[in-house]
């Protein structure tokens, strides 16, 4: 008979704050270790007493077993998350969920294209993409955010630059802002898609996915080359609670990563 | 009826003192028997000290938003369909500590309560239910992580079923396919009779350790009258089923009316309680409760049901995915007869009638269907294509 399996305690060793309301958490185990996490997999983190949520891994360090999860307060528990010190202690359930399909990418162009906290679960993505950059073909990293002060990992963008075409663009301009502004669709024109050989990657809230999806069928990719991560009410992420259901998936155990062509239907009916 | 029957037979005829001596063997083997018993105007599930407790003489009087208990002359123990729980209550409880966390000098450190879970005869598991379990035990037993609470509580169960008599005006199980004969997954089976020949039962095993159990009890080999007597009883409750689900492709019918007009009616009626989810006995929903106590060093989570009916279930910051009762009935309803193919392999619904009975505004789910399967078929306007 199996077991009630609880979270396994991790350690904070380092936060960096992200934004005005996002923190990366590095997580340390404090004994045993979960098993490894693929890119776009999650893990259940519990802030003690307070509640589990599910968060995207943002990093993983294979050296150390270390685990970054960015984190925006949005809620009691993201919120109690956010404010955790170096030292402090959370639990972790996983890993969780299907992650990105980086071996249908081999060979092929990859873009990731990410909208706000979208960025985290593409992190990985990306640095696997340059750390094997001869098993890809090239790398395209557009974000769009609310506000510049709202992007990510700004000091890795700018990392990033030097082996990946990367584009910003902002909803609304602050004083110094002086780049793209407008919706991330906006920046699919100045990236060079080959359609035919490209593998695109997008997170961010679910209207972006959707019409960025629209727009890059409109530009020959088809519908299957595209993954898209989706987010539901998770409870368990074992696919048992039934909150994580949209239409006939599962998506603690069928997503949060899927394919567009799968999901394209689900993601149009409202309130599904 | 006295002497125990040879261990060999594989089917014989008992009587109420036989019925007595199962519910006395199997709690000498050490279960916990459950079984009907008649409480607080309903028939309730119930943990058995003896077989006196079953309602013997109650019978049921079901309808859409009715249930009333009514008196049998013939002394029946079984001649009454669904009441308002179901074994899920025993195998998937309603609320169950999963952790304690405790913090102290800087450590996190996680227990889980180890005692093993009771070991359960359920007496008088309907085929419906027999059948919602197999469900269950498919959505919650299987799969890349099973649930252990419900396994530990399924592993060691001890299943009676009874086929059913006496359907109710709600019941549907014929055209669910899970009824009212008993499909597999028993330990022992019976069929009751009640009649001129006397109150006897027909009982079959279904498992080594249910020839064992039969082994043990008075009662007389069968014969070919007591078996043919039996069958007909049950394929006489065929015929007399209350409702019948629209014999089509439902999981195709709820793939393709997402956007059906009726989903607006059927919320301008239906309340969001939740009760049909709560007595459905393959619904499995549960949310989770984190508790401190006032030192904030104990944590515990809670598992509790949960119901998609509820807002909450869907709530994403900034709010649900379903904020609309139609929504959210169409998330029930779909995910019972539709997408619980694509997830599990069946259909979500086993006919047992339960929701029906149980909806404040007697929303009927086989009629419900029949309208969406109307609407999908409705003749084209004007020559144009349906939607």
């Amino acid at each position: 008979m199996s077991r009630v399996m609880p979270p396994l305690p991790y350690r904070v060793t380092a936060t960096h704050p992200e934004t005005a309301d996002a923190v990366s958490l590095e997580l340390l185990p404090a004994a045993a270790a979960l098993p490894r996490f693929r890119p776009g997999q999650f893990a259940m983190v519990y802030a003690f007493g307070v509640g589990e949520v599910p968060i995207s891994v943002s990093a993983i360090r294979h050296q150390d077993g270390a685990l970054v999860h960015t984190v925006r307060a949005v809620g009691a528990v993201s919120g109690a998350l956010c404010r955790l010190r170096p030292g402090d202690v959370v639990g972790l359930r996983g890993p969780y969920g299907t992650g990105w399909d980086l071996d249908s990418a081999a060979g092929a162009d990859v873009l990731v294209i990410a909208g706000g906290i979208g960025l985290a679960p593409l992190r990985p993505v990306v640095h696997q993409v340059l750390d094997r950059p001869r098993r890809y073909g090239r790398l395209g990293v557009l974000v769009g955010a609310r506000t510049a002060e709202d992007l990510l990992y700004r000091d890795e963008l700018r990392h990033w630059r030097t082996s990946a075409q990367v584009e910003v663009t902002v909803d609304r301009p602050t004083p110094g802002w002086q780049g793209t502004v407008g919706v991330v669709t906006g920046l699919l024109d100045r990236s060079e898609l080959r359609a035919e050989n490209t593998c695109a990657l997008l997170c961010g809230p679910e209207v972006m996915i959707r019409h960025t999806a629209q727009a890059l069928i409109a530009r020959g990719l088809p519908a299957h080359r595209i993954q898209v991560s989706l987010e539901r009410n998770m409870r368990c992420g074992t696919g048992h609670c039934g909150h994580c259901q949209l239409g006939p998936l599962l998506l603690c155990l069928d997503g949060p990563v899927v394919d567009y062509a799968g999901s394209q239907p689900l993601l149009a009916v409202r309130e599904l | 009826m006295s002497a125990p029957m040879a261990p060999a037979a594989d089917d014989a005829v008992i009587g109420r003192e036989g019925l007595a001596a199962l519910v006395d063997v199997l709690r000498a083997r050490g279960f916990t028997v459950i079984g009907p018993t008649v409480r607080g105007g309903a028939i309730v599930l119930d943990e058995l000290e003896s077989a006196e407790s079953l309602p013997y003489g109650w019978g049921v009087e079901l309808e859409a938003g009715q249930y009333r208990l009514r008196e049998r002359a013939d002394g029946a123990a079984f001649a009454n369909a669904a009441g308002p729980q179901s074994w899920k209550t025993f195998l998937h409880p309603a609320r169950v500590r999963q952790w304690r966390a405790e913090r102290s000098d800087g450590q996190l450190t996680f227990e889980t309560d180890d005692t093993p879970p009771p070991r359960f005869a359920f007496l008088g598991v309907r085929p419906c239910d027999l059948r919602a379990i197999a469900i269950q035990d498919r959505v919650l037993a299987t799969g890349r992580h099973a649930d252990p609470v419900y396994q530990g509580r399924r592993s060691g169960a001890f299943l009676v079923s009874v086929e059913c008599t006496e359907p109710g005006a709600t019941c549907f199980c014929v055209s669910m396919g899970t009824g009212p004969a008993a499909g597999p997954g028993y330990d022992l089976v019976l069929t009751e009779l009640a009649d001129e020949g006397g109150h006897r039962f027909w009982i079959r095993s279904g498992s080594p350790e249910g020839a064992e159990v039969l082994a043990e009890l008075p009662g007389r080999i069968a014969d070919d009258a007591i078996r043919e007597a039996a069958r007909e009883g049950v394929s006489a409750a065929a015929d007399r089923m209350g409702r019948a689900m629209p014999s089509v492709d439902l999981h195709r019918l709820m793939a393709g009316t997402l956007e059906a007009p009726r989903w607006d009616d059927v919320a301008s009626r239906c309340l969001t309680c939740g009760n049909c989810t709560m007595v459905c006995p393959t619904c499995f929903c549960t949310t989770t409760e984190d508790v401190t106590d006032l030192t904030g060093d104990h944590a515990e989570r809670w598992r509790l049901w949960d119901s998609c009916f509820d807002l909450d279930h869907s709530y994403l910051h900034g709010g649900p995915v379903r904020p609309s009762s139609r929504s959210r009935y169409r998330q029930w309803l779909t995910h019972k007869l539709g997408t619980w193919y694509d997830q599990f392999g069946s259909s979500g619904c086993v006919g047992c009638g339960r929701c029906i009975v149980w909806c404040p505004v007697a929303i009927d789910i086989t009629e419900e269907a029949a309208a969406l399967h109307d609407w999908a078929n409705r003749p084209a306007d004007n020559g144009a294509a349906p939607e």
